[in-house]
């Protein structure tokens, strides 16, 4: 009886365009927002932070970039793996070449590095489509991989060929690093996923976004209507990288704190993040976020019913867990190709008529 | 005959004006196949324009001409006194030619809205930053064209389908998101390829009256290709008539009908 839109009378274009034209939604909206800020960061634990909140922040930025890419834009990609770790690399050069500037920045740059190498790696996509250029980002993804492990300019010349995050700090906060606090992580993620989620939003509402979607759903239809093929394409290659790189950035140097290529930014990721965007939705900024919490909840979730709580061995559980991910993913690609967003959609279209639906 | 030069006035009152486009000696060709075979014909501006013939007789090749999807072969395409050189297809929509499709090309994944807006992307021009943080410019830019936009709703009323996707609308309707979306773009020249194709009587009359409406409200020069007779006889102002590639007739409806060519490709004629 609470979720109407009757009663919400919208007398602007700007009052009817707004994110949430439901009032409750708007009011859920903030109240998330006001828990996320105001409670979690008092109440988290070391736990906490490492197994779901810092983890399910950092996949949710990169399951936004990559939804640009695929859900919006329509271009199939295999190479976040890589753009994470162009990220990861140019945070940690940035890092180690400018201790005192802020790691904020770093994190920013990171991603604008990481956005340049996408547009490289995106320029085919204007002659090849579909699973040929999955195929090409998958070269990419190899290469980069490749690449961080080849040369030893990348880490710094270390020994191990690991590459490390320094300790750094902002407002005398570590942020970096072995000392810092649980909430600090959580903080700094947190600050970077309201940032990208609200740009993403902003984009895919607004011109590029609908000349992305115009791409996606008819490429030759949206040339003949005005639509650059060229320029976007590479814009949404580019956008997408800047936060793919941003989520890379924040994985090694806030996550990790030590990471090696092929293990943290190897091909599994591309996979992750990918099913991430197709079981959260493609093409909806919310199923970004469903996308990355389930798939980081699963596990956690998996682990504590079956090992902590009817004692079954770690691997038999880690391997039921690859098993009910991939049924999932052919689940939802037959059954419902929008992801856990279009439930919710359907979910609210629902509610909105109850308990009368007639 | 009229006089070429200066234009003239129709029976109904509306005013046709100098040429706006010309196409001069066009040839098509894909590698041996002749789409198109030296058709020369000039559009004028304010005019209804209509372009029929048997079935592949290149009228739709002739309108990827003018539309910039195919670049002719031979011959030159003239848009406002200038000769059109070779472009691409998104150059053309820029010059303010815009067009519907015979099977429909509309974005599935949006809402019938957004499609509609799409047809202004070429008139938007704030940023990626602006964009990025909604602020003042992109905001502003995005109301500006919605209000132009609920505009074209209202006019082909299609208000109460506004937030539907078009994936779930049934065709006829389709057929009028798709005029709408060619209308935001508020083009010179107009391109509709069998926009009447698979209506029943009703939704034909609905488009006839909102292509008389569209060339009489906004001076929208509109050049159709349509099967109809009735309706390209009643809705155009000069008809070209086009066979296996060749032009066989051109002029005034009535003049047309009465040509014996184009009785002939037709009707058909015995060979001796």
């Amino acid at each position: 009886m609470f979720y109407r839109e009757a009663g919400d009378f919208k007398t602007s274009y700007r009052e009817d365009n707004q994110t949430f034209p439901i009032r409750f939604d708007r009011m859920g909206f903030y109240a998330a927002l006001a828990v996320a800020y105001g409670v979690i960061p008092l109440v988290i634990d070391d736990y906490w932070a490492n197994a779901v909140f810092v983890p399910f922040l950092i996949y949710a930025i990169a399951a936004i970039g990559l939804n640009i890419l695929v859900g919006y834009a329509g271009q199939v990609s295999l190479g976040t793996g890589g753009f994470m770790a162009v990220g990861a690399y140019a945070v940690y050069k940035l890092m180690t070449a400018f201790p005192d500037v802020p790691v904020f920045i770093h994190v920013l740059l990171a991603g604008g590095i990481t956005a340049a190498v996408g547009v490289l790696f995106g320029l085919p996509s204007l002659r090849i489509k579909g699973f040929y250029l999955a195929v090409a980002t998958l070269a990419a993804q190899f290469f980069l991989v490749w690449l961080f492990n080849k040369v030893p300019w990348f880490y710094n010349y270390s020994a191990s060929g690991q590459i490390t995050a320094p300790d750094r700090s902002m407002f005398g906060v570590f942020v970096t690093g072995a000392q810092t606090s649980a909430t600090a992580k959580y903080m700094f993620c947190l600050i970077l996923l309201t940032l990208v989620a609200l740009v993403a939003r902003n984009l895919t509402r607004g011109t590029i976004g609908r000349k992305w979607m115009a791409i996606r759903d008819m490429d030759i239809a949206a040339e003949i209507i005005g639509v650059n093929p060229l320029t976007t394409k590479i814009t949404a290659f580019a956008v997408s990288s800047f936060f793919i790189g941003i989520a890379g950035a924040l994985f090694f140097s806030v996550y990790l704190g030590a990471a090696e290529v092929g293990e943290a930014f190897g091909i599994n990721k591309s996979f992750l993040i990918l099913f991430m965007v197709i079981i959260g939705g493609l093409g909806s900024i919310f199923g970004s976020f469903a996308g990355a919490a389930f798939l980081v909840l699963l596990p956690v979730f998996l682990k504590n019913v079956l090992v902590g709580g009817l004692g079954w061995p770690t691997d038999l559980a880690a391997h039921i867990e690859l098993m009910i991910v991939g049924g999932l993913i052919i689940v939802f690609l037959i059954a419902e190709p929008h992801g856990l967003a279009q439930l919710w959609r359907v979910a609210k279209e629902k509610l909105r008529l109850w308990p009368f639906p007639h | 005959m009229k006089d070429m030069n200066e234009g003239w006035v129709t029976a109904d009152g509306r005013k046709i004006g100098g040429v706006l486009m010309e196409l001069r000696n066009i040839t098509l060709k894909f590698g041996g196949v002749t789409a198109i075979k030296d058709i020369s014909f000039d559009i004028r501006d304010g005019e209804i324009r209509a372009i029929i013939g048997p079935n592949g007789a290149g009228k739709s090749s002739m309108l990827n001409v003018i539309s910039g999807f195919y670049v002719p072969t031979e011959g030159s395409v003239w848009f406002k006194g200038y000769q059109r050189g070779p472009m691409k297809p998104y150059q053309v929509a820029q010059l303010g030619i815009a067009r519907t499709f015979q099977n429909i090309a509309l974005f599935d994944g949006m809402s019938v809205l957004d499609n509609i807006m799409t047809g202004r992307l070429t008139l938007m021009k704030s940023g990626l930053f602006s964009q990025a943080f909604w602020w003042g410019g992109a905001s502003r830019e995005e109301e500006a064209h919605r209000e132009k936009v609920e505009k074209i709703i209202d006019f082909l009323e299609i208000q109460n389908i506004r937030k539907t996707p078009v994936g779930r609308l049934p065709y006829g309707l389709k057929k009028r998101v798709e005029l709408a979306r060619a209308l935001a773009a508020e083009p010179k020249i107009l391109l509709l390829d069998e926009p009447m194709a698979g209506m029943n009587v009703e939704e034909k009359e609905d488009m006839c009256r909102f292509i008389l409406d569209v060339n009489d409200e906004f001076g929208t020069t509109i050049v159709l290709i349509e099967h109809d007779m009735g309706v390209v006889m009643d809705l155009s102002d000069r008809v070209v008539v086009m066979d296996y590639g060749k032009k066989i007739g051109d002029g005034p409806p009535e003049e047309v009908r009465s040509n014996q060519a184009v009785i002939d490709a037709y009707l058909g004629v015995a060979h001796d």
